[in-house]
């Protein structure tokens, strides 16, 4: 039985892909048989984080659809033996999923997997929604900002109401705060959100907090997930959360201003 | 501290805004979408129907709320009537 997990937040461009590849990455670098599922059908993407869009042939939607078998459609990914990637369908219109048809796949899937992930679309539509419907953990990823953390505790609403979990009174799902984007300098200066202040009006567990990072943007242009680069801030701010979510206590970093030293202050530093 | 720090958070901090401006978002939105019955809106209407046939009040005047304890339900109606008396409409015999 594989642990379903869907990466959510409603607004758009506060990092699910690259969240959902980094810890599909993580948990699959640490031995776990994960799979990693593009829900947004239309504007896939996925495949490019991951470096994969070369070797797309079929998709989610000839799955479901019965076109293929599944074996067909998942790309395993060439630097990690546990890693597979399912990419959305591009041209096929926005109804081609079908409830039935993704609990068939993931059923499916939960036999060879420990892990599937499920990256949402943004917005509350019908890939949004099929996405988190069978999920058992949430992670909604949210940046210090009024319109993300509104989206945010909507979609909350939405996964307490409109998942299986809630509809068949099951355990709810387990909900975790991702917070990405985060300067602690901006913070410091009153101008963004505090961890704490998110957190005081999401009333969520903390997952982790990823920094605003060059890093991501070049993880994505090279299609590595940004996990894999092992000296970046938001690298090993992803392994944290990874490790988090597997239940080992790991303190968070990347929330408090770095100290810059007397050189770093004379010669200036990143940005 | 220099002197422009000194000046900047003296200054409402433009993050303080957003918080409070949030909390007060999303108290109202989470009552709003997440513990009311979905009749409430027919509730309210219907009810504002039969409070107009004897005073006229209008639509903001009247809310209803659903509030929810551990073991109770508390249906919360509150209408602001218009401050002076107003004839009746029809008259009565």
């Amino acid at each position: 039985m594989a642990r379903i997990i869907v990466v959510t937040s409603g607004k758009g461009g506060v990092g699910k892909t690259t969240t959902s590849a980094a810890m599909a990455m993580g948990l699959a670098q640490r031995g776990h048989r994960t799979v990693v599922i593009d829900f947004d059908i239309g504007l896939r993407n996925l495949d490019l984080i991951m470096g994969c869009e070369r070797r797309v042939v079929y998709d989610f939607v000839n799955v479901i659809n019965e076109e293929v078998n599944l074996n067909q459609a998942l790309i395993k990914d060439k630097r990690c033996e546990n890693l597979f990637i399912l990419p959305a369908s591009q041209t096929r219109d926005k109804d081609a999923l079908t409830l039935e048809g993704v609990e068939r796949v993931l059923n499916e899937l939960s036999e060879t997997h420990d892990y599937i992930i499920c990256d949402s679309p943004a917005g509350i539509e019908r890939g949004a929604h099929l996405a988190m419907y069978f999920a058992d953990d949430a992670i909604v990823v949210t940046n210090p900002e009024v319109s993300s953390v509104r989206d945010s505790d909507r979609m909350l609403g939405i996964l307490a109401s409109k998942s299986r979990r809630a509809e068949n009174n099951q355990e709810p799902i387990r909900e975790y705060l991702l917070l990405t984007r985060y300067s602690p300098q901006r913070v410091k200066l009153g101008e963004m959100l505090s961890v704490d202040d998110v957190q005081e009006i999401l009333s969520l567990h903390l997952l982790g907090v990823i920094p605003e990072s060059k890093a991501v943007l070049n993880a994505s242009n090279s299609g590595n997930p940004v996990v894999l680069d092992e000296k970046s801030d938001a690298g090993q701010a992803y392994m944290d959360v990874v490790a988090r979510y597997l239940g080992e206590e790991v303190p968070h970093r990347f929330v408090e201003e770095e100290k810059k030293g007397l050189f770093g202050r004379w010669f200036g530093g990143k940005s | 501290m220099n002197l422009m720090d000194y000046f900047r958070s003296s200054r409402s901090k433009s993050a303080t805004i957003a918080k409070e401006r949030l909390q007060i978002l999303v108290a109202h939105e989470r009552r709003a979408a997440r513990h009311q019955p979905e009749y409430l809106p027919d509730l309210q209407r219907e009810l504002l129907a039969v409070i107009r046939k004897y005073v006229h009040v209008d639509q903001s005047a009247i809310t209803v709320n659903m509030e929810q304890d551990e073991n109770r339900e508390v249906l919360e109606l509150n209408i602001v009537l218009p401050d002076e008396p107003q004839p009746r409409r029809r008259n009565s015999r």
